[in-house]
């Protein structure tokens, strides 16, 4: 019965706990631990992982996210045999290749031909097999021109290109891929997509390691959350996207405080707080696309009670930018505020495809040309999956087949 | 475990380091790989000009310079292999924090480097034997076995210094000086009958290094030259170098297995 169950899994993980020792001052001389060597050595055992526990199918594609430093990182590492880990088991069940990094081993100073059989070697195909491949590889990366080129004389994206094609040539059962996704224009992320999309056809386990919540939702069939080396939620990815949202919610404190101390310095007016909610003001951070939302800014005034404008703008997850609006080119006066603390509240209609968007908000002069204080991605809501449409905008669609079959 | 250890992966991966290695051993100079057989060729011009010239330390060995020549290469072998060893696990650090190879295999890459240097070198020895008209040694079957107890003896302490030196840097400082002070302790630029005392000769010739370059000069060369066999009278006594060059070997190979766990985390 054991048997059976463990030999659907392509990684069983049992408790597994890993702590680094980080030494209070670092003995990396052999004096320094000599004359060391009876005091008591201080130093802070940081856990970086936490009686982890879980298990990958067979087949499926596994996302892990968590924040940075949240241990996810380590916990790749430990899958890949790496790191060892300090305390529990991890059971590998098939041919495991770790892509921590693309193009690992290249080395700058041989032609881009050379590095493809050295980088096929790390993957363990010998001379013979890598020339068999070996246009297909070139092929792939477009590098047709420039394998004869030392490959220091390669821009970044030549490399990752190359890199990549080399990578997916990798026989096995189970690939570990950390952010390979993060790096590359949207052409090359979306071959990288194809690929892992055929790979997982071919019945290959993925797991997928990422902050990225949006490739996350887009292929993985089961995800776990990770924060602070524990496990906070596993299952399916959009319940675990809504976890990762609550986790994300506040953003850093660190970047609050620095946005204070500059708001301050101003003595200008200053955004205080952004929050988004639905248009009962009821809390509420998921939304069905077209949904209106009702975003607040609140604001500390100065003493002078200028004139304000304001103005929002909606970032995707990945950056790019949605769209921009300010109380200005809404056609509206500035607004004269006579509290010292006041709020203003604007009702957007959310024609956006599903993914994590952040709100970006600002606080400007009478004619809307200087800005006074500035938010940037002040909170954070979610357009939830009932559309197969894709892109950034919701346009109203209404196709016509049949009437211009008709005619 | 042999069958593991010498798997396709493995040797793929060895074969590339190594391959690597020595392509880039030379990047940038315009005579590149000629570089491997003129700097023994200069390194013998240079010995021939200051010992059989003007010092004339070794006129009672026949063909001397050859002899010298020969010790050097040898010694430069160790020299060369430790010395690239030493740095190699930290020097792959990129390696081994990101993707699962035996670290084994890096320290065997730089000695297999180190190995093919030799084996360039000692075709120019060769030459000299034959331009010097050395007599053809039966003994002469003896060096291989020679090179690989040498190599044993330099592949334990490899591995002992690449796993101490991702823990301590100050291993390549130690190393450095250590490597000279065993070079003055071993008959390689001077022959070891100019030693009188023979309590030190007997010293001198328990040390791995020193009992093997003198038997690889006896073997190719000329046997007018002490080896363990003479000084001690028996030949049994090479027992204790050869024992402390396994001895070595072990202690390496079990110091890097007990390490190598967590250089990822220490580099």
């Amino acid at each position: 019965m054991d048997n059976e169950v463990s030999d659907q899994n392509a990684i069983t993980v049992t408790s597994l706990s890993k702590s680094f020792k980080l030494p209070h001052e670092k003995l990396s001389s052999i004096k320094s631990t000599v004359l060391n060597f009876y005091k008591r050595r201080s130093y802070e055992q940081q856990r970086v992982l936490h009686d982890i526990s879980f298990e990958v199918k067979k087949g499926e594609f596994f996302g892990i996210v968590g924040r940075n430093g949240s241990g996810k990182s380590t916990l790749l590492k430990i899958l890949a045999g790496i790191y060892s880990a300090d305390k529990g088991d991890v059971i590998v069940n098939g041919l495991l290749t770790p892509f921590i990094e693309l193009g690992v081993g290249f080395n700058p100073e041989l032609t881009g031909r050379e590095n493809v059989y050295l980088n096929g070697a790390l993957l363990g195909f010998d001379r013979r097999e890598m020339s068999k491949m070996y246009d297909g590889i070139v092929e792939f990366a477009e590098l047709e021109r420039f394998m004869d080129q030392k490959l220091k004389n390669y821009s970044s994206g030549m490399q990752v290109r190359l890199a990549f094609s080399i990578a997916i040539r990798a026989k096995s059962d189970i690939l570990l891929i950390d952010e390979v996704l993060a790096v590359g224009d949207a052409a090359f992320q979306q071959k990288c997509f194809d690929v892992f999309a055929k790979l997982k056809k071919d019945g290959t386990t993925i797991i997928l390691v990422t902050h990225d919540m949006g490739s996350v939702l887009r292929f993985c069939d089961r995800a776990m959350l990770i924060d602070k080396g524990d496990v906070i939620k596993i299952g399916n990815p959009h319940q675990v996207a809504d976890t990762y949202l609550e986790l994300n919610y506040n953003p850093a404190k660190k970047d609050k405080e620095m946005q204070k101390s500059i708001d301050k310095k101003k003595k200008e007016p200053a955004i205080k707080n952004v929050s988004i909610s639905g248009l009962e003001k009821e809390e509420k951070h998921r939304f069905l696309p077209g949904e209106k939302a009702r975003v607040c800014i609140k604001f500390k005034n100065n003493s002078q009670k200028k004139p304000l404008h304001f103005g929002l703008q909606i970032f995707s997850e990945n950056g790019t930018y949605c769209f921009g609006t300010n109380s200005n080119i809404s056609g509206l006066g500035a607004y004269k505020s006579q509290k010292e603390n006041d709020e203003v509240f604007v009702d957007l209609g959310l024609d956006l495809v599903p993914g994590t968007y952040s709100v970006t908000a600002a606080l400007m002069n009478e004619s809307a040309t200087t800005v006074y204080s500035y938010r940037d991605q002040a909170c954070k809501f979610r357009i939830i999956k009932n559309t197969q449409n894709d892109g950034i905008a919701l346009l109203s669609v209404d196709w016509q087949l049949d009437k211009l079959n008709k005619k | 475990m042999l069958r593991h250890i010498l798997s396709k992966k493995n040797k793929v991966l060895l074969n590339e380091l190594v391959r690597t290695d020595f392509k880039l051993r030379y990047q940038g100079s315009a005579l590149g790989y000629a570089w491997s057989l003129l700097r023994p060729l200069m390194l013998f011009l240079i010995l021939y000009l200051v010992f059989a010239r003007f010092i004339r330390v070794g006129d009672s060995v026949p063909h001397f310079p050859v002899y010298l020549l020969l010790g050097i290469v040898l010694w430069n072998f160790f020299a060369e292999m430790t010395s690239m060893s030493l740095g190699s696990i930290v020097g792959r650090g990129d390696l081994i924090r990101k993707i699962r190879i035996p670290r084994w295999i890096i320290v065997s890459s730089s000695s297999l480097s180190a190995v093919i240097n030799l084996g360039l070198n000692m075709l120019i020895v060769l030459v000299f034997v034959i331009v010097n008209r050395v007599d053809l040694l039966q003994t002469s079957l003896w060096l291989p076995l020679i090179i690989i107890e040498m190599y044993l003896f330099a592949l334990g302490i490899s591995l002992i210094l690449a796993a101490a030196f991702v823990k301590y840097r100050d291993v390549s400082y130690v190393w450095e000086v250590t490597t000279q002070g065993l070079f003055y302790l071993t008959p390689v630029l001077y022959p070891l009958a100019l030693i009188k005392n023979e309590f030190y000769q007997k010293i001198l010739l328990m040390s791995p290094m020193g009992q093997t370059i003198q038997d690889a000069r006896y073997a190719l060369i000329t046997h007018e030259t002490l080896t363990t066999t003479q000084v001690y009278g028996s030949p049994w006594w090479r027992i204790v170098p050869v024992g402390i060059s396994l001895l070595v070997l072990f202690l390496g190979i079990w110091y890097f297995r007990s390490q190598s766990k967590y250089f990822a985390e220490n580099i």
